[in-house]
């Protein structure tokens, strides 16, 4: 099999690679977006000691 | 009772384990343990999904009827499978947050939902992709496509309350009594191909007797159904992680661990 046959798909290449393209978007997303979530908490809950220190 | 007594006697073990679950289950020797595993459990769930699309993908023959269009199998029915897993979880993860009031069984519950629709959403997609060349069409009112659509729609809505009620602790309670409820569409999207006469096709790999599947694609398809579970399990202690640090902001390991890292 070559790999233009490969991604060929025997004809069925958009509806293959749609559904693996959108189940890779989908579940990487699904690990980013968590990731950088509990940074951005992290970093606010900082700022909120910050401002409690110096109101003290 | 000190923990200290608790390690000889087997009663005395089965203590220990208990002390060893309990501490556990507390929100910051949960968080440590998540952010230690989640690495380990990435890097199996990669190595998995190699395996999986190398069988699926490359060393599966093409199907006899429907040729390579069948290769979305491996990511139509895992998928599938995980959206009602996870609805399980959900339901039971609400259920004992609603009898016992255990925190962490409701942060489970609230990190699964997205976790939820994302895999219904990818079966619906994926299982579209594949009607299209197969049946001829996008989209058809079947039994089995309704109740998978509603199942979506049940993960939508309980993350619609979760984020319309501001209390996390009455919206966990709020959520759990729709997610139980929404429990009976689960032996629908089951049985529906059975029950309903519908375009979709029969079971054909939780069937009792001998799966209707050849060894090369059931392979595969088991490799990704596994690496889809361990996938979850590693993107639900990623938002776990998340959800605890927000449920205890205001105690005093958030505040160490916030201060260690400045």
């Amino acid at each position: 099999m070559s790999m233009g046959e490969f991604f060929h798909m025997g004809g069925y290449a958009f509806y293959v690679w749609s559904a693996y393209g959108l189940a890779a978007v989908v579940l990487i997303a699904n690990v980013l977006l968590p990731r950088a979530r509990r940074r951005r908490l992290l970093r606010e809950l900082a700022r909120e000691r910050q401002r409690a220190d110096r109101s003290r | 009772m000190s923990r200290a007594h608790a390690s000889t006697a087997a009663p005395g073990r089965l203590l220990a384990l208990w002390h060893a679950m309990h501490r556990l289950a507390a929100p910051r020797h949960f968080y440590h343990f998540a952010g230690r595993v989640a690495p380990w459990l990435g890097g199996v769930t990669l190595t998995l999904f190699a395996a999986g699309l190398y069988g699926g993908l490359v060393l599966a023959p093409p199907d006899y009827q429907q040729g390579e269009s069948y290769r979305i199998i491996f990511v139509h029915v895992p998928s599938a499978w995980m959206s009602m897993f996870v609805y399980v979880v959900l339901a039971a993860a609400g259920a004992i947050g609603l009898i016992w009031r255990v925190k962490l069984a409701e942060s489970v519950a609230r990190a699964s939902a997205p976790l939820g629709a994302s895999f219904t959403f990818l079966a619906l997609a994926s299982g579209s992709l594949w009607g299209k060349p197969m049946w001829g069409a996008w989209w058809v009112w079947d039994a089995r496509l309704t109740s998978e659509l509603i199942l979506l729609f049940l993960y939508l809505g309980y993350m619609a309350l979760q984020s319309a009620i501001p209390d996390r602790r009455t919206a966990a309670r709020a959520g759990a009594v729709l997610a139980v409820v929404g429990v009976v569409n689960l032996p629908i999207i089951h049985y529906s191909v059975e029950w309903w006469n519908t375009l979709h096709q029969g079971a054909t790999i939780t069937k009792f007797d001998k799966p209707s599947i050849h060894l090369s694609m059931l392979i595969p398809l088991l490799i990704m159904a596994l690496a889809f579970q361990l996938y979850y399990l590693w993107a639900l202690l990623l938002r776990l992680r998340c959800e605890l640090l927000v449920q205890e902001r205001r105690t005093n390991w958030v505040g160490e661990l916030v201060e260690s890292r400045s």
